[in-house]
């Protein structure tokens, strides 16, 4: 490795970079795109889920009890039905996801044993929705039977008799709000900067075949680790400026919470970065148009990275076959990684598998992609 | 002293295709020799194969005393290359695109400004040393180019069809530049589909499918490879009258040039004869001229020889 052929190709692309519209575009503008767009877009949180309301009863505890519903914030009530089957056809239309059933003796059940039962049914076409939307649905009754039975119990100076069983009192750690976008940002920021990276340095060494300056260029005494260093010094500058913005728009605008360390933070993005930038560059070596390279490297990064990185679908949840296929996608690790910098405040010790991973899969790409240039047209 | 390029037996095979077939070559410090054929000749694939950028099929060859299958990197420091697509950087300046070669050829700190500057006077360029390349004409991309090629003072040059598409009087001044530098010492092979740039050279090697045709100093050629006095002549119809004369004993030869046939006897005196046994097969001719042979009659004299035995 010459010091001077090393210069002298890191500053001509970076000229190249810099002179050239789709590059930078690529390199500034999709980040705060996609992170607006993915930000935003990409929520598993459920809000205002239309409920029917079918109150036999119409006491004054059974509209306390609905109105608990629609206060919690996730519920909205969007009928109130007079009899059954009008709850069925809601269901059919569409126009309610779940429905409350408050029976005839509702109140009258809970002032002699302090507590009364109450239906739920809920559409589960949609499996997902619905289980979270019972989850919110448990919490809004649990919270209600604590005050019925608080209330039961000031009247009649003893616990209620259908009180006295064992009492769960779930806290979550890490994401205290079970706010998903502080689960889903990280996330974001791995696909993002996995997708810019590959995307840049794809077009780097087909552009040269196609304009027809790779012959020139391997005419010359430059050797292939200088070609690949050189050529990826710039877009290395690039990454650390999308990684500093995408890591200040999380937790200055969407208010993800950062209790990591930067040192940690800085170390792991930069293997993932090399292992992106590297996985762009083979392909540029492999396909020789600009057009083909790019393609190639949205299908091989956008691809694991969305589906399998565990960036919104958890692994743990897939087919072991798929768990398996999981490990060879480059974007797990660093999804961890963030995730855990992010919400836990990992060290670099607390992730010691996951950057090893990283490292492995770093010096497997650059290895690879440094031998896969061929100073010969044959 | 040895050659500055010496090929022996050199081949490259594409799959079935015979590019090049077992050429033989030796260069002189300080010659310019021309590589003249036709497209798909092979003359681009021996040049690549002397600047080390394809594996021999078989033969081998040494460029300024390096092998260029075993030692293609000291091959690479001893030559200048200028690929037959315009390769420079379109998207940087002229004075960039120089910056940028003389770090990959590393060439000493303390000179490089002066060889920058004297490479932008050499192609015309002063003034307009900020300009992007792609803005420029292509006679004065051409000169960069050579410029960009010869940054690094090589021994040797190799230059793939440096002035097509660029304009008359630009090919003449690039032909001065080449001339200077192998008064330099620097020996230089071209190549070059223009027969009247074959005249500028000090040989000229003729290349047909692969196969080294001939090689000679343009005179020689002329005179030894024709075996025979040329004549032109003007008749009509031009296609029954070449049928008609290649059944001559006294033709070597008959082709068509233009408008009229070049014809090769075997003794200048049957000249003569040709209009009035044109007559009799109901062709109108002219009286023959004598005339000297142009390289491209000598080529094609050459080409439609089967078997051709080299001659050096």
């Amino acid at each position: 490795m010459n010091l001077r052929r090393l210069f002298a190709i890191a500053f001509k692309e970076t000229l190249q970079v810099w002179r050239d519209p789709r590059s930078l575009s690529i390199a500034l503008l999709m980040p705060l795109m996609q992170m607006v767009l993915l930000g935003y877009g990409v929520s598993l949180d459920i809000r205002r889920v239309p409920l029917c309301i079918y109150d036999q009863e119409r006491s004054q505890t059974s509209r306390e009890l609905v109105e608990r519903f629609v206060a919690s914030g996730w519920f909205i009530a969007v009928h109130h039905l007079a009899d059954a089957r009008a709850v069925r056809d809601a269901m059919d239309r569409g126009t309610c996801a779940g429905a409350v059933t408050i029976p005839v003796d509702f109140s009258r059940e809970l002032a002699s044993t302090g507590a009364a039962g109450v239906q739920t049914v809920f559409d589960a076409t949609d499996a997902n929705t619905t289980a979270i939307a019972i989850g919110y649905a448990q919490g809004v009754i649990a919270l209600a039977a604590a005050d019925f039975a608080a209330r039961w119990a000031a009247a009649h100076g003893t616990r209620p008799p259908a009180a006295g069983r064992v009492d769960l009192q779930p806290r979550v750690w890490f994401n205290e709000t079970l706010d998903s976008r502080n689960f889903i940002i990280p996330g974001v920021v791995a696909v993002i900067l996995g997708l810019v990276g590959a995307q840049l340095t794809s077009l780097t060494v087909a552009r040269e075949w196609e304009r027809g300056t790779m012959e020139q260029l391997i005419s010359t005494p430059v050797t292939a680790l200088e070609v690949m260093t050189g050529k990826l010094i710039p877009y290395f500058a690039i990454g650390a400026f999308n990684s500093a913005f995408c890591l200040c728009v999380s937790v200055f605008w969407f208010q993800v919470p950062f209790r990591g360390g930067l040192g940690t933070l800085v170390l792991t993005t930069f293997l993932f970065t090399l292992v992106v930038m590297g996985i762009g560059y083979l392909v540029s070596v492999r396909i020789r148009s600009q057009l083909g390279a790019s393609q190639v490297a949205l299908i091989l990064t956008m691809l694991p990275t969305s589906l399998l990185s565990g960036y919104t679908f958890p692994i743990d949840q897939m087919p072991a076959p798929i768990q398996a296929v999981t490990l060879l996608v480059h974007a797990r690790y660093y999804v961890t990684i963030l995730r855990a910098v992010f919400l836990k405040g990992s060290t670099v010790l607390d992730l010691a598998v996951p950057i090893l991973a990283l490292v492995l899969y770093a010096a497997a790409i650059v290895w690879i992609a440094a031998r896969a240039f061929r100073k010969r047209l044959d | 002293m040895n050659p500055a390029v010496r090929a022996e037996g050199l081949s490259k095979r594409f799959g079935r295709f015979v590019a090049v077939d077992r050429l033989d070559l030796s260069i002189s410090k300080g010659e310019i020799v021309g590589f003249i054929g036709p497209n798909g000749a092979g003359k681009s694939t021996t040049i690549r194969l002397l600047c080390g950028l394809l594996k021999p099929t078989a033969g081998r060859a040494c460029v300024a005393g390096f092998d260029v299958a075993r030692e293609p990197d000291a091959v690479r420091e001893h030559i200048g290359y200028m690929s037959q697509k315009f390769s420079l950087y379109p998207d940087l300046t002229v004075r960039e695109n120089l910056r940028f070669f003389g770090g990959l050829y590393r060439v000493p700190r303390r000179d490089i400004e002066v060889r920058m500057a004297q490479a932008i006077a050499m192609a015309g360029l002063q003034g307009r040393e900020d300009a992007l390349v792609q803005t420029l004409a292509g006679g004065w991309k051409q000169r960069l180019a050579l410029g960009c090629a010869i940054l690094h003072r090589p021994p040797v040059l190799f230059l793939d069809e440096p002035t097509s598409g660029v304009e008359p009087e630009a090919r003449r001044h690039f032909w001065d530049l080449i001339h200077q530098l192998a008064s330099e010492g620097v020996t230089i092979l071209v190549s070059t589909h223009y027969m009247d740039e074959a005249e500028y050279c000090n040989r000229i090697a003729l290349i047909d499918a692969g196969r080294l045709v001939a090689i000679g100093s343009p005179g020689e050629l002329r005179r030894r490879e024709l075996g025979g006095a040329l004549f032109e002549l003007e008749c009509s119809p031009l296609g029954a009258a070449l049928v008609a004369l290649r059944q001559v004993p006294e033709v070597i030869d008959a082709a068509i040039f233009g408008d009229r046939l070049h014809v090769l006897l075997r003794q200048p005196a049957a000249a003569e004869g040709l209009p009035a046994l044109l007559a009799r097969h109901g062709i109108v001719a002219g009286p023959p001229h004598g005339i000297t042979p142009s390289l491209e009659d000598v080529f094609v004299q050459l080409v439609s020889r089967p078997h051709a035995a080299v001659r050096a």
